[in-house]
C-alpha cells in the first residue's frame, strides 16, 4: 500500500524532475563552464574569470545591464499601477455575466503572437501611424510625428505585453477579499484611502507580489519588444546575449552575460522580497 | 420624552419590483436592546444596512438622535455594525482590529493603546492583543468584534444575526454575555435574529418582521402572551394549532369548532371575529394542564380528555403528543419534569385542559 503509493508519487513527480534536470539544471550546468573558460589557443580553453571581468570594465555592457534593470522595474511598476484598478473591476465590481467577458478580454491579445501584438503597437506609433496621423488631423502637431523608436514606446509594449500576468494574479486574490470586510472598514470610519491601505492592500499582497515577479522576469529577459519597438540607443540586455551568442560566436562571454542577467533578476526579487517583508512561501501558499 | 437614539419613519426599500421594506417606522430610546425578529428573507439585513448607510431607502427618512442620516456617508454615521460573519480584519492582529477606528479618528498612539487595552479588559480578554484573529475562539472573536465598534462609542450598535455561526452551547452563553455587554457599554443595541429564544431572552422590545412590514412591536412577555397576529403566534413559541370555524361570538370570548369536531373556547383580543367565519385557535403545549384525574381540569374552560400517542423527550423542554377521546385531534401538552408525571407512558388516558385566555384565536383570510 505504502510503496504503491510512493511509486506513484514518484512517477507524477518524474515529469517535472526530469524538465528541470534536462531544460534547467545540465544547461546551466553548461553554460556556467562555458562561462569560466577563456580561450587561449585555437580549441584550447583554460579557466579563468575573464568574460565577467570584460563585463565589468565595459560601460556599455553595465550602463546597458543598469538600464534594463531600472527599465524592467519601472515597467513593473507601471504595470501593477494600471492593473490593479482594472482587476479590482473585474473581481470586485463587475457583477454577472460582466465578469467572465472583462477576463476573456483581457486574454484576446494573447491569442496573437508576440509577434504581431508588437507589430500592432508599430502600426499605431510609426510616423504615418494612426495615432500621428489623428494628431495632424486634429490640427495638434504639424508635421507627422515618430512615436516609435525611443524607450516610452518600449515601457508600452512591455507594459501591455505583461499586463495579463499582472491581472490574473490580482483577481485571483482580490476575489477572495470578503465584501463585507471592506464595509467593514467603511463603517468603522474609514476613508476610501484608509481602506485601500490597510484592508485591500494587504489582503492583495500575495497577488501583487507573484504578479510583481513574474512581469519583471517577462520583461528583463524580454527581447522582441524592446528590438522592434526600441531606438538606436534602447539597447537592452538580451540584445547583447543575442549579438555575443549568434552574432560574434563568442559563447564564453554570452554565457557569463547570461548568469548576470540571472544574478540580477534573483537579487532584484530577493530584495523587493525583504522590503515588502513578504517571503516566496507566502506568496505561493 | 427624550429623543430616541434611533427613529425609522416609514422606511421603504425596493430591488426593482420587489418590496424587500416595505413601510416600516420604528423607535428605539436610548440604552435599549431593540430586536429584529423574523424568518429568512424577510427584509431584516435590508433594514440594518439602511441605517449603517449601505444601502439607500427607497423612500422615508432614518434619524439618530433626531437628526436625519439619509446624507451622511457610511464612514461618518454614528452607527456601527457587527457583520453577519463579524468581518474581523485577518490581516490585523487583534489590538489593531480594536484600533482601526479610533486610528481613523485621529487619535495619539498611547491613547488608542489605552482605549485598546480598556475594551480587551471590559470584555473579559485582557491581554491577547497582540495575537492574529485566527488565534481567537468563535466567542472570542464574538466579543472582539464588538469591542471594535464599542470603542468608537457608537450611539447604536446595529448587530445583525452575530450569533449565527456558533455553536448551540456558545449560542446560549453569549445571548446572556450580549445582554451583560450591553450594560457595561451602555448603549443603545439593534440586534436581529431569526431565532425567537434569541430575541425574547435578551431585548427590551422585539419587532416581529414577516415578508417586508412588522406584524407587532412588544415586550417578549406581551409578545408571547398577547400575540397580535397568527403570524406572530405561530413564530414566536411553539403552539398547537386548530382550524376551525366560529361557532359562538360575544366581545373577545370565542368558541372554535375544529374540523374533527372538538369546541374550543379561546379569546381574540384585538378583533371581534362573526359567527361562521374559519379561525385558527393557538394553543401553547406549555400553556395547557395536565392531570391523571378528570376532576383536575374540570373547572378550566376547555378540558378534555385522550390517550398518551408520543413521548417527545426534550429536558425542559419535554412533550408528549396526546390524541383526544371525542374527536381524534392530535394535541401537544408540555411535560413538567417535576417527577409528578414520571410513570407516563404512550397508551395511557390522561385529562388536559387550558382556560380561555390561553387559546388566542385569529380569523384566517381576514383583513389584518
Ligand atoms: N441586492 C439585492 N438585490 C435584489 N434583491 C435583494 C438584494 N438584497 C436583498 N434582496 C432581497 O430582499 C429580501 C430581503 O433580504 P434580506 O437580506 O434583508 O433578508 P434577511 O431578513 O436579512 O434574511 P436572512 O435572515 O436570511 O439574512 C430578500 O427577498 C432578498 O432576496
Ligand atoms: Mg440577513
Amino acid at each position: 500500500m505504502t510503496s504503491g503509493r510512493s511509486l506513484g508519487f514518484y512517477l507524477l513527480l518524474a515529469p517535472v524532475l526530469l524538465w528541470l534536470l534536462l531544460l534547467v539544471i545540465i544547461p546551466h550546468i553548461d553554460l556556467a563552464l562555458v562561462s569560466l573558460r577563456e580561450r587561449v589557443g585555437v580549441g584550447q580553453y583554460a579557466f579563468s574569470f575573464a568574460n565577467f571581468l570584460t563585463f565589468l570594465n565595459e560601460p556599455l555592457y553595465l550602463v546597458t545591464f543598469a538600464r534594463t534593470a531600472v527599465m524592467s522595474i519601472l515597467a513593473t511598476f507601471i504595470t501593477l499601477i494600471v492593473g490593479f484598478p482594472v482587476a479590482y473591476f473585474i473581481a470586485k465590481m463587475a457583477r454577472g455575466k460582466l465578469q467572465p467577458i472583462l477576463f476573456v478580454l483581457c486574454l484576446v491579445p494573447f491569442w496573437v503572437s508576440e509577434l504581431v501584438r508588437t507589430f500592432g503597437w508599430m502600426i499605431l506609433l510609426r510616423e504615418t501611424g494612426i495615432i500621428s496621423s489623428l494628431l495632424q488631423w486634429l490640427g495638434l502637431v504639424n508635421g507627422p510625428v515618430e512615436l516609435l523608436y525611443n524607450d516610452a514606446a518600449i515601457m508600452i509594449g512591455l507594459v501591455y505585453t505583461s499586463m495579463l500576468f499582472m491581472v490574473v494574479p490580482l483577481v485571483t486574490t482580490l476575489s477572495t477579499l470578503d465584501d463585507s470586510l471592506i464595509e467593514a472598514g467603511y463603517d468603522l470610519g474609514g476613508s476610501s484611502a484608509s481602506v485601500f491601505r490597510e484592508i485591500i492592500v494587504p489582503h492583495a499582497m500575495p497577488g501583487i507580489v507573484s504578479g510583481c515577479i513574474v512581469v519583471f522576469m517577462l520583461s528583463l529577459g524580454n527581447y522582441l519588444t524592446p528590438i522592434m519597438l526600441g531606438g538606436k540607443d534602447s539597447l537592452w540586455f538580451t540584445e547583447l546575449i543575442y549579438s555575443q551568442f549568434i552574432v560574434r560566436f563568442n559563447w564564453e562571454l554570452g554565457a557569463a552575460f547570461g548568469f548576470m542577467l540571472l544574478f540580477l533578476s534573483t537579487a532584484i526579487v530577493w530584495v523587493a522580497l525583504k522590503l515588502t517583508g513578504q517571503s516566496l512561501e507566502k506568496t505561493m501558499g | 420624552m427624550a429623543t430616541p437614539d434611533l427613529s425609522c419613519i416609514d422606511l421603504t426599500r425596493r430591488f426593482g419590483d420587489a418590496l424587500a421594506v416595505d413601510n416600516v417606522s420604528f423607535e428605539v430610546p436610548a440604552g435599549s436592546f431593540f430586536s429584529i425578529l423574523g424568518p429568512s428573507g424577510c427584509g431584516k439585513t435590508t433594514i440594518m444596512r439602511m441605517i449603517a448607510g449601505f444601502l439607500e431607502p427607497t423612500s422615508g427618512d432614518i434619524l439618530i438622535k433626531g437628526r436625519s442620516v439619509l446624507d451622511v456617508p457610511p464612514n461618518k454615521r454614528p452607527v456601527n455594525m457587527v457583520f453577519q460573519h463579524l468581518a474581523l480584519f485577518p490581516m490585523m492582529n487583534i489590538a489593531d482590529n480594536i484600533g482601526y477606528g479610533l486610528r481613523r479618528k485621529g487619535l495619539g498612539k498611547a491613547e488608542i493603546e489605552k482605549k485598546v487595552e480598556e475594551a480587551l479588559e471590559r470584555i473579559g480578554l485582557p491581554g491577547i492583543g497582540k495575537r492574529q484573529v485566527n488565534e481567537l475562539s468563535g466567542g472570542q472573536k464574538q466579543r472582539v468584534a464588538i469591542a471594535r465598534c464599542m470603542v468608537l462609542e457608537p450611539d447604536v450598535l446595529l448587530l445583525d444575526e452575530p450569533l449565527g455561526a456558533l455553536d448551540l452551547k456558545l449560542r446560549e452563553q453569549m445571548k446572556i454575555e450580549l445582554k451583560s455587554l450591553q450594560h457595561a457599554f451602555d448603549t443603545t443595541f439593534v440586534y436581529i435574529t431569526h431565532d425567537q429564544s434569541e430575541a425574547l431572552v435578551m431585548s427590551d422590545t422585539i419587532a416581529v418582521m414577516n415578508a417586508g412590514r412588522f406584524e407587532q412591536m412588544a415586550g417578549p412577555e406581551e409578545l408571547y402572551h398577547r400575540p397580535e397576529t397568527a403570524f406572530v403566534a405561530g413564530f414566536v413559541g411553539d403552539a398547537n394549532i386548530f382550524k376551525g370555524e366560529v361557532v359562538r361570538s360575544s366581545g373577545h370570548d370565542v368558541e372554535l369548532r375544529t374540523e374533527h369536531g372538538t369546541h374550543i373556547k379561546g379569546v381574540s383580543l384585538l378583533r371581534d371575529i362573526p359567527e361562521g367565519r374559519s379561525a385558527e385557535a393557538y394553543v401553547r403545549p406549555e400553556a395547557i394542564h395536565l392531570s391523571r384525574t378528570a376532576d383536575d381540569v374540570a373547572e378550566l374552560d376547555n378540558a378534555l380528555s385522550g390517550k398518551v400517542e408520543q413521548m417527545l423527550f426534550n429536558g425542559a423542554a419535554s412533550r408528549i403528543r396526546i390524541k383526544a377521546e371525542e374527536s381524534s385531534e392530535t394535541i401537544e401538552v408540555g411535560l413538567p419534569q417535576s417527577g409528578r408525571f414520571d410513570g407516563i407512558r404512550p397508551g395511557q388516558t390522561v385529562n388536559f385542559g387550558w382556560s380561555d385566555k390561553q387559546g388566542n384565536i385569529f380569523e384566517t383570510g381576514g383583513k389584518e
